[in-house]
């Protein structure tokens, strides 16, 4: 019998995203959010953040890659939660930010349905708590 | 500022239909750098089950977002927009989108809340098409960071 790949306690294959302003700027134009803190320096320091910012809504779209790509179907995945705990900083420094991404199968929730965690980091930091999805087994 | 408690439970009218592009699509999905075909491809789409290219799954935000704005810029709400970040946010799917689909979004008002200085409001967003098939519900927090959060961020 084959080895199953939604068993508790499988590790997804872990991830690395460098992010650019260049992204963000995509980003914004793709998705309609144009808040300046996800592009403005000025803007950003102004109203007290250390600089540019990255969408949380990037932020957790990139993370989830690591679902699709390991699931295979990204219709599969039935539900997606992240909380935005830390902001990802994004400087213009010809390098920007890393986003660092694993995530694990930790339930069987019934017969077709997985909950995979993950954990996603940044300078170190943990950027997304308790980023967490239901995935339908295929 | 204090938001209204009233607003708990309130119910937006439907948006007008946003009709889902497959070049949207395709864009959402470069801006993200999800390099799978399941997104541009129909036959790839096919192999999978799927009568046509799907949307990746944090793409319903394109719709849920504006269609929340309605309540961040309502004025009677008292919320302050300028001080809003977002807390959390969940994503329950009953299909992928697809292109063709003409969503219309309800947005409740789920809970006010004020915590250490920040306001906090919770919306659910059910994505539906216009025939009145659930596709997809955003849920979001929202928070109006307090005076003194300025430097934490």
């Amino acid at each position: 019998m084959a080895e199953d790949r939604f068993a508790v306690g499988t590790a997804l294959p872990a991830a690395s995203f460098p992010i650019t302003r260049k992204d963000l700027v995509r980003y914004a134009g793709a998705s309609g959010d144009f808040n300046d803190i996800h592009w403005n320096g000025r803007f950003a320091v102004d109203v007290g953040l250390p600089d540019v910012i990255a969408h949380g809504m990037y932020t957790m779209a990139v993370a989830g890659r690591v679902l699709t790509e390991w699931v295979g179907d990204p219709g599969a995945v039935e539900e997606y939660f992240v909380r935005f705990s830390k902001p990802v900083v994004v400087p213009d420094d010809g390098v920007g930010a890393l986003l660092e991404v694993t995530g694990k199968v930790v339930k069987e929730l019934d017969e077709r349905r997985v909950q995979v965690d993950l954990t996603v980091a940044s300078a170190g930091q943990k950027v997304l708590g308790k980023a967490s999805a239901v995935v339908r087994r295929s | 500022m204090a938001m209204d408690q009233s607003f708990v439970g309130r119910t937006y009218p439907p948006t007008a239909a946003y009709e889902v592009g497959r070049e949207k699509i395709r864009e959402f999905a470069d801006a993200i750098g999800d390099a799978h075909p399941v997104y541009r491809d129909p036959e790839a789409a096919k192999a999978l089950g799927y009568p046509d290219v799907i949307a990746p799954p944090t793409f319903p935000i394109v719709i849920s977002m504006p269609a929340a704005d309605q309540v961040v810029y309502d004025p009677a709400l008292g919320l302050d927009w300028t001080r809003v970040v977002h807390g959390d946010q969940r994503f329950t799917h009953e299909r992928p989108m697809r292109p063709g689909d003409r969503v219309r979004a309800v947005v409740v008002v789920e809970s006010i809340k004020s915590f250490a200085g920040n306001d906090m409001i919770t919306l659910v967003t059910e994505m539906s098409t216009e025939e009145g098939e659930l596709i997809s519900t955003a849920r979001a927090l929202l928070v109006a960071r307090g005076e003194n959060e300025a430097e934490e961020r």
